[in-house]
């Protein structure tokens, strides 16, 4: 029996379809742990998947690329689902058009803020400088950050990691924090999540209403330029 | 529906091409993205089955970055003795991005539009 069991194991975990449909599974099982809280943004469904997988992966001794054969077809679809932002966009255009001097100039200091914030505090606590320069573009999207991380002498792998947890930070806090402070335009809200937390806090910018998910895919396609602007200047002033 | 995949495909595609050839500092999807509106905006309306794949596919955006996420995992050695620098740039950084920029927001654009 243990050895009918292995071998439906080796099976299974040399198909891409195993990995699929853990992610799905769990993804599943995070969304319904978020409706069940009241679609509270602290129990963020990314954070429960990444962590439930994370644990079956460690305990099984599966390593990524053999998780990520299967979990690619999920992955590809962001790409996709990027230029799809484009539709929310377009059927906000009139409140973009109408704030769009606001938007620009929000997105310019937040982009600021992002990174001079990210290393002034990561220096204040004592960080190397090849980690203050790899948190640097944490906010903007990953293909984005890790580029920039690269040419500023960061770390492209630190940055993944830090992009992905400024996502999902941004995620959970977004409306909440915003809300305790008296802000609910849901434009400022959306502008805000994208361009502190990119994709990840779009994605929860979506979830607040189509406003909000419009303003904050726009935040990220702006922020992303931002960044690419600002950090080898800020770089350069600061080390 | 597979002829409005293939309208975001190919909106991604001429993205990507348009960044290795200029080198603009920008992924292929948001220039397959700014192309898309472009797009839209020449029609003047969105076709309502690309509007029913795109709410399709942005309603769980979110699982979409779950394997880039578990990732995480491969490089979490990475933080090492750094994390609690790392860690505690990385939240108050973001929280602060958040409220400056939604400020400036809310400040700068006129009459707000309740969520």
């Amino acid at each position: 029996m243990n050895g009918d069991l292995e071998e439906i194991w080796v099976y299974l975990s040399a198909s891409p379809l195993l990995a699929l449909t853990l992610t799905l599974v769990a993804y599943q099982l995070g969304l319904w742990l978020y409706k069940k809280a009241g679609s509270n943004p602290l129990f963020n469904p990314v954070l429960f998947a990444v962590c439930a997988i994370v644990f079956l992966l460690t305990i099984t001794g599966t390593d990524y690329a053999t998780y990520f054969e299967g979990a690619q077809f999920v992955h590809f679809l962001l790409g996709p689902a990027t230029v799809a932002l484009a539709i929310p966009l377009y059927q906000q255009l009139h409140q973009v058009r109408r704030s769009l001097l606001a938007i620009l100039v929000a997105v310019s200091c937040g982009s600021i803020t992002a990174a001079a914030s990210a290393i002034a505090i990561g220096w204040a606590m004592g960080a190397s400088n090849t980690t203050l320069l790899s948190l640097a573009p944490k906010s903007a999207t990953t293909p984005v950050a890790m580029g920039i991380s690269e040419q500023v002498g960061g770390l492209p792998s630190l940055t993944a990691v830090a992009v992905i947890l400024t996502g999902i930070i941004g995620a959970m806090a977004g409306k909440g924090l915003l809300g305790l402070l008296g802000m609910t335009d849901a434009r400022a809200t959306g502008l805000a999540m994208g361009v502190a937390s990119h994709g990840i806090g779009t994605a929860q910018a979506l979830q607040i209403g189509s406003v909000a998910g419009a303003f904050s895919g726009l935040a990220m396609g702006l922020n992303a330029l931002a960044t690419a602007v600002v950090i080898p200047l800020l770089v350069k002033l600061w080390f | 529906m597979v002829g409005f995949f293939i309208v975001l495909l190919l909106c991604q595609l001429a993205g990507e091409v348009i960044v290795i050839a200029s080198g603009a500092p920008l992924p292929g999807p948001v220039i397959g993205m700014a192309l898309l509106f472009i797009g839209l905006l020449v029609k003047g309306s969105v076709p309502p089955t690309l509007g029913e794949l795109s709410n399709g596919l942005l309603s769980h955006l979110s699982l979409l970055f779950v394997p880039a996420g578990v990732g995480v995992m491969l490089h979490a050695e990475l933080l090492g003795n750094e994390i609690l620098p790392i860690a505690v740039s990385l939240v108050i950084s973001t929280l602060v991005t958040l409220v400056i920029t939604a400020w400036i927001m809310q400040r700068f654009a006129g009459r707000g539009v309740d969520q």
